[in-house]
């Protein structure tokens, strides 16, 4: 049974909002098959999480933000995730739906690394973009969020390294919903070439405690042959903000995509970061922490998906639960036919703060050949009584000694997020959310 | 700093329901070193354990005061801030917190807000102390205790012992599970803290430990209580012939009480 649901935007304004953006006649032909799409789409189901009356309808799609002539311009709640002494040099600030601020360092332009947003690389990039846009990562119809992602996506980077170019500085993009009520349907691509590498951090910053907003984002990384990306983030939208958030990754022949999820936001989230392990010795590890306070409801998925031979996936997921929050991890190991010698690994943990709240870990393993290894740990508890004994039979109090075990529990993302003030940055939000 | 006085008055202790210890008295004083020996099961570290607070052990009759002060009206860091200091026989493993990063907090939750430790002066304190107790240097940045040796894990507890410098230490079986080499090495950072100032119950079974630490007083306990206690000739008298002898002297049939403490 189809839901009839009156989608917000029609026809005429998605046509009219491509062709205000100068998008390439592809684009807008997508989008419109798109719209068509979500009409009849239903919504996704999380395992174990009611979605139904979660505002998913409630935002305001255009919202345009100023650019900056500098860095020093940007509100001091910004400036902390910039290491503000460095150069910065590889760079893009979307505030609102806008690009506010961009920058690439000259070296990497001249090898043909492309970092700019995606309204520019459409422009300039038409073909490249047209190359990965909803296609082997993630589909247009798999629900109607998807379907209603294509038809109004209004933001994001696209992140390009061409063939043997190694980057070792991090590449980061800085997502500002300035615009308590603006919409963030940002789409990401990120495309790494045989025997390339690259470090990707984004940053998701909202303040709408009382308005209503909603994200709905898609993040497609693809890694070709031999090619290497981590990829990290921290998302940190305000209570008003309803978040889908689809972060899909596709590794080719003895490709490698590491991620380091810092998943802090405040209202209610679902959550999907799936990798196809496509080539034969690739290879996957996904890590995540999140930490839920107040009545937020929580889904994540966290899934890897063996194709290739001699295949490894390894999936860590930690979460910090307060208050009446409450969160379903759902990590799932899948091996298909033919993965022979492919090794799937997952480790869920939840650490309950308060009697009220709700935390519930799903080890899923799906195996579909024989010659494989595979193991997972799951475990939902409190701060180990012990523990808490030990660190303050030194003098350290319960409330200090809480906190060491706390972040001793989220470190395993932390510590691998590779800009400082991003790093630092997280560190604080796991500080405020706790306390 | 002015030495203290540790004194435990009929300490009754329980453990899910059971009584562990009898009617223990003890009163250690700064200067003074204490062993208390025993076979397994008789009490000794439900023993440490009450002293310092652990979750597990309901105290039911008895008191334990320092200097006077109520010990047991006293939240588990309170008493660490008072003085006593407990090297656990199974210290916590906790991950994603570092040794140093530990230590550092527990030197400062000793000290006033505001009168906080140099991040210098706290890295060559803990230098020395590790370079004292032959430690690779690698230890402080690795996550407390996780993955550690037995070894490593007593070399930590002394390692901190040193740093906090309590007026009261008490070591629970420091030496089980310590090659000769290493024994040795954690005497010698116990010994260093021989003075006024500070008192010591050193816990074990073997009388090993005491060939390198060489107590004023040994008491022995069975049944959950203290029976006998003497001076270091007890112990080698021990070493020689047991306890059996204590037990006839006693008439004991069985010295355990309870569960394996």
């Amino acid at each position: 049974m189809t839901v009839e649901t009156k989608l917000p935007y029609d026809q005429d304004y998605v046509r009219s909002f491509s062709e205000n953006r100068k998008e390439p006649e592809w684009m807008k032909e997508l989008r419109l098959q798109a719209l068509d799409l979500a009409e009849g789409l239903e919504m996704p189901k999380p395992d174990k999480t009611s979605i139904k009356r979660w505002k998913f309808d409630d935002y305001k799609h255009d919202v345009a933000g100023e650019s900056i002539n500098s860095l020093n311009d940007l509100p001091e709640d910004i400036q902390v995730f910039l290491d503000m002494e460095d150069q910065n040099e590889n760079l893009v600030i979307q505030r609102n739906q806008s690009v506010a601020y961009k920058s690439l360092a000259s070296g990497l332009e001249e090898k043909g690394v492309i970092l700019t947003d995606i309204q520019t690389a459409l422009q300039e990039h038409s073909d490249l973009v047209r190359r990965y846009y909803m296609k082997d990562a993630v589909q247009i119809d798999e629900h109607k969020l998807t379907a209603l992602h294509t038809a109004l996506m209004n933001g994001g980077v696209f992140v390009y390294v061409p063939t043997n170019v190694q980057i070792e500085e991090p590449l980061q993009a800085i997502f500002w919903q300035e615009a308590p009520e603006a919409a963030t349907f940002n789409h990401v691509i990120v495309v790494a070439e045989a025997n390339s590498s690259l470090t990707y951090v984004e940053n998701y910053i909202s303040q709408n405690k009382e308005e209503h907003a909603v994200a709905n984002i898609v993040a497609e990384v693809i890694a070709h042959d031999n090619a290497n990306i981590n990829f990290g983030s921290v998302d940190n939208f305000a209570a008003g903000t309803t978040v889908y958030v689809n972060r899909r990754g596709v590794a080719y022949r003895d490709a490698r995509i590491e991620w380091n999820l810092g998943q802090m936001n405040d209202g209610n989230t679902v959550s999907e970061n799936i990798t196809h392990l496509i080539g034969d010795n690739s290879y996957s590890y996904a890590k995540t922490v999140s930490v839920g306070r107040g009545d937020q409801s929580q889904n994540y998925t966290a899934k890897i998906v063996h194709f290739g031979k001699q295949s490894e996936g390894f999936i860590l997921q930690h979460g910090v639960m307060k208050d009446s929050a409450s969160s379903i991890f759902n990590g799932i190991g899948k091996i298909e036919h033919g993965a022979t010698k492919a090794n799937a690994e997952q480790e869920s943990r939840v650490l309950m703060l308060s009697r009220d709240a709700r935390g519930d870990a799903n080890p899923i393993l799906l195996i579909d050949e024989d010659d494989v290894t595979a193991g997972h740990a799951a475990s939902v508890g409190r701060v180990d009584p012990v523990q808490l004994y030990y660190l303050m039979s030194r003098g350290i109090s319960q409330q200090e000694a809480e906190r060491l075990i706390i972040h001793g529990f989220l470190a395993p993302v932390v510590k691998e997020i590779p800009i400082d003030a991003v790093r630092e940055q997280l560190t604080e939000v796991i500080e405020r959310k706790v306390y | 700093m002015a030495s203290s006085t540790l004194e435990i008055k009929d300490l009754h202790v329980e453990i899910e329901g059971q009584e562990i210890l009898k009617g223990v008295n003890l009163t250690i004083k700064g200067g003074e070193f204490h062993a208390v020996m025993g076979p397994n099961g008789t009490g000794k570290s439900t023993l440490a354990s009450a002293i310092m607070g652990h979750p597990k052990y309901e105290v039911t009759k008895g008191e334990i005061l320092l200097d006077g002060e109520d010990v047991l009206e006293m939240e588990v860091d309170e008493r660490a801030q008072a003085g006593l200091f407990l090297a656990m026989q199974y210290p916590s493993e906790i991950s994603g917190v570092t040794t140093s990063d530990f230590l550092r907090s527990s030197i400062n939750a000793h000290r006033e807000e505001g009168d906080e430790i140099s991040l210098m002066k706290f890295i060559k304190e803990m230098d020395e102390a590790m370079d004292y107790l032959e430690m690779d240097k690698n230890m402080a940045q690795r996550y407390l205790n996780e993955g550690f040796s037995g070894g490593e894990k007593k070399r930590n507890e002394i390692l901190q012992l040193m740093m906090l410098k309590p007026a009261i230490g008490i070591l629970d079986e420091i030496d089980s599970g310590l090659d000769i080499d290493a024994l040795k090495v954690v005497s010698k950072g116990i010994n260093k803290l021989r003075d006024e100032s500070f008192g010591c119950l050193i816990i074990t079974h073997y009388q090993r430990l005491l060939d390198y630490i060489t107590p004023d007083k040994v008491h022995v306990m069975m049944e959950g209580r203290v029976v006998k206690s003497g001076g270091p000739e007890l112990a080698q008298r021990l070493e020689a012939e047991g306890y059996d002898w204590i037990k006839q002297e006693l008439g004991i049939e069985d010295e355990t009480v309870g569960q394996k403490a």
